[in-house]
């Protein structure tokens, strides 16, 4: 039996690493797409470890929707801070603003698809050539077939059926003036491997996917926080609940569930015997059966 | 834990889509909102039972047409194991997906249905996998419900399937029988083969030993990028990223860069969390050197003993993947680990016929699927190993520079 072999966690890793470092050397202007969620934080957290001892060599490009968790924009600012990292905001107030996009109304509105067009524009404002999310073909059935570099045209949208084939480890980065890449270095990690991987690492992580009494009203089948963006009925009962989120999102969309996981540990426990897949609790996905391909053909994350 | 990569090959009638949704179903990998989901697809359909081959349909214009056109990933994990499953379709014209999903594979699962045995297509599977040498192949022998789980039925198949292997390059050949429909030998063995004394399919999964599919002999280092900090903590510091293709790197080593021939020792391997004795694959490291020199992204570090020879004319098998065919005397960029170059196929020799296995000298028109043993030259000399040997530092793509699309994969011989 020969001591050359990986953990699941260490082959994943070295994996990503090779990822990103393939943006660093193929791309002219990368940047990591940044949510504030777990797995754009193990993202930064793997770019960091492939360049270390220099500083990550990229900015981290965070989507505003203006519907924010005031957590996740603390947990940002500090990251950037501690890494002396750039940040690059593309607001979504600022697209609605300019009449680029219009918001939805009535009781189920949500930023989340008027964040595609602020999206491709802050690349093309900036350049960027290659944006890096943290986004896992396990999530989701469309997200299944995602490549590792994954080819937008020259309007940000991805064609499904007409990917680059990818074999072996060689990636290939040409486009046109004009098109971009997303690139997804944690593409083959489940969520169970992020969580684990938070733990072995000791990534620091926002408080909110912690177990913590929190003011919540129960709508459509979660506990979704109540915040300063969402429009209360009559009916809707305010109550504070143990509640933590699995993932997260807008605060007008992401719903919470009712947990005692105030530690890593015990996060880890609960997702093993989870039995409802960790998007479930995401309105945004629950639109209709293809939902996430639609977005996604359009430019999405 | 450790992570097993494998790939499917089968088509819709084999049952393939269904024996993957029962493997992930029956290892309690689908969750409960998948299945309602599947659920009511399936009742949409007019279907009595639970459609379990819905699970692993992605795109839109699949579950529509119910046929899968892509690779798709699924993951799954025992206490035991860590599985990440290249779901492949299995038509002729999908060749190109099926060498796509085996280019990463340790291991790849060839169904057979127990009535018909082996066919044109179980051939064209096994020899894709030969082809990109994936180190086991399980052949499941299913349906066996509709054969009336007879052992003779099986071992005819098995007698077929050995027959025909013996003329192909495969190492670790097993054999399970079973039923996806009704589950037996897949996750829990049933009552209707005691007659097999082999492990369930996922037994045997979770047990095949794939910690020596690595190269640990031939030291392999092909460098991503240079990493220089400029801080004042690391002034002087010039590291080289990469991830170790092939044997044991050791601080210390005498070291060779290629091209430029120059040597030097390893001084470090580093990571953020701490230096590391020796690095192996597929570990990706920071190595740095006694000596300060030139190496940039493309060169590769080996041992001085043991060096590959740089090659600008390679022999090649090549599957062609895209819809336009190779254009005489066209140019493509050829990448090979982290190097690239330009290069043109000089010499087509010949075609494969992938379903009798037959050279084909006189038609050499290589088409979308084709596969064909070509030679490549390059602008400059690639540092390859041989396929079988190395399958990092053997394989090339070819990029047309017109499109930018992926056209080709080759194996070098």
């Amino acid at each position: 039996m020969s001591n050359y072999s990986l953990t699941h966690l260490e082959e994943l890793e070295a994996e990503a690493i090779y990822v990103i470092r393939e943006v660093y050397a193929q791309f002219d202007n990368p940047a990591i797409l940044f949510s504030g969620g777990k797995d754009s934080i193990v993202v930064t957290h793997l770019a960091r470890k492939a360049f270390w001892p220099a500083k990550i060599p990229f900015p981290l490009v965070h989507i505003d929707t203006g519907h924010n968790f005031p957590e996740t924009m603390e947990f940002r600012d500090n990251l950037i801070k501690e890494m002396s990292a750039n940040l690059v905001v593309g607001s979504v107030q600022q697209s609605i603003d300019e009449g680029a996009v219009v918001e939805e109304t009535g009781m189920n509105a949500s930023r989340n698809a008027l964040q595609t067009t602020t999206l491709l524009d802050t690349i093309e404002a900036n350049n960027f050539d290659a944006c890096m999310g943290g986004a896992r073909r396990d999530e989701e059935k469309a997200r299944a077939k995602e490549r590792f570099f994954s080819h937008r045209d020259d309007f940000g949208q991805w064609d499904p059926k007409n990917q680059r084939p990818e074999l072996w480890n060689l990636f290939n980065g040409k486009k046109r003036m004009g098109e971009h890449f997303r690139v997804f270095p944690i593409s083959n990690w489940t969520e169970m491997d992020v969580w684990q991987y938070i733990l072995k690492e000791n990534i620091a992580i926002p408080e909110l996917y912690f177990a913590k009494e929190r003011n919540v009203i129960w709508r459509n089948g979660s506990w979704l926080p109540v915040s300063e963006f969402i429009t209360l009925k009559d009916t809707d009962e305010p109550q504070m609940k143990m509640v933590r989120f699995r993932t997260l999102g807008d605060i007008t969309i992401t719903g919470g569930q009712e947990s005692n996981a105030d530690t890593l540990e015990k996060i880890i426990q609960e997702v093993a015997s989870s039995r409802q897949t960790e998007r479930g609790n995401r309105e945004d996905d629950k639109r209709s059966e293809s939902a996430m391909e639609d977005r996604k053909r359009q430019g999405y994350f | 834990m450790e992570l097993l990569r494998f790939t499917t090959a089968g088509s819709v009638d084999d049952g393939k889509s269904t024996l993957i949704g029962r493997l992930l179903y029956d290892s309690k990998s689908i969750f409960e909102d998948q299945v309602q989901q599947i659920e009511q697809t399936s009742k949409k359909k007019g279907l009595e039972h639970v459609d379990l081959s819905l699970f692993t349909d992605g795109l839109k214009d699949e579950r529509e047409q119910g046929i899968t056109i892509d690779v798709a990933y699924r993951y799954f994990a025992t206490p035991k194991r860590k599985f990440i499953i290249a779901d492949t379709p299995g038509h002729v014209q999908y060749t190109r997906n099926m060498v796509t999903g085996a280019s990463t594979a340790n291991l790849a699962l060839i169904l057979v249905d127990a009535r018909n045995g082996v066919i044109e297509q179980t051939k064209r599977h096994t020899f894709i996998a030969s082809l990109l040498q994936i180190p086991h192949i399980f052949v499941c022998i299913n349906k066996m419900d509709l054969v009336d789980y007879s052992q003779e039925a099986y071992d005819r198949v098995v007698k077929e399937y050995t027959d025909f292997a013996a003329k192909l390059n495969v190492k670790d050949v097993r054999f399970v029988p079973m039923s996806a429909l009704h589950g037996d030998n897949v996750v829990s063995r049933g009552e209707n083969m005691s007659w097999y004394e082999g492990g369930t399919l996922l037994h045997n999964l979770e047990t095949v030993h794939i910690s020596s599919d690595h190269n640990l002999r031939d030291c392999r280092f092909p460098v991503q990028t240079v990493i220089r900090p400029h801080s004042d903590e690391y002034h002087d510091f010039r590291g080289y990223a990469g991830r170790v293709a092939g044997g044991v790197f050791k601080k210390g080593d005498s070291v060779v860069a290629l091209p430029s021939g120059l040597e030097s020792k390893i001084a470090a391997i580093h990571t953020m969390t701490g230096e590391l004795e020796e690095a192996f694959p597929p570990q990706s490291v920071t190595i740095t050197l006694e000596d300060d020199i030139d190496i940039s992204r493309g060169d590769v570090l080996v041992r001085s003993e043991n060096r590959p020879e740089g090659q600008q004319d390679l022999d090649v098998m090549l599957c062609w993947l895209n819809a336009n065919p190779p254009r005489p005397r066209a140019k493509y960029v050829i990448k090979h680990t982290t190097a690239e170059a330009r290069a043109m196929i000089t010499d087509i020799q010949y075609k494969m016929d992938i379903n009798t296995l037959h050279r084909m000298e006189e038609d050499k028109a290589i088409k979308m699927n084709d596969i064909a043993r070509v030679k490549i030259r390059s602008t400059k000399p690639l540092f390859a190993d041989d396929y079988t040997v190395n399958r990092v530092t053997g394989s090339i793509i070819l990029v047309d520079e017109a499109t930018n699309e992926t056209v080709a994969a080759g194996m070098v011989r």
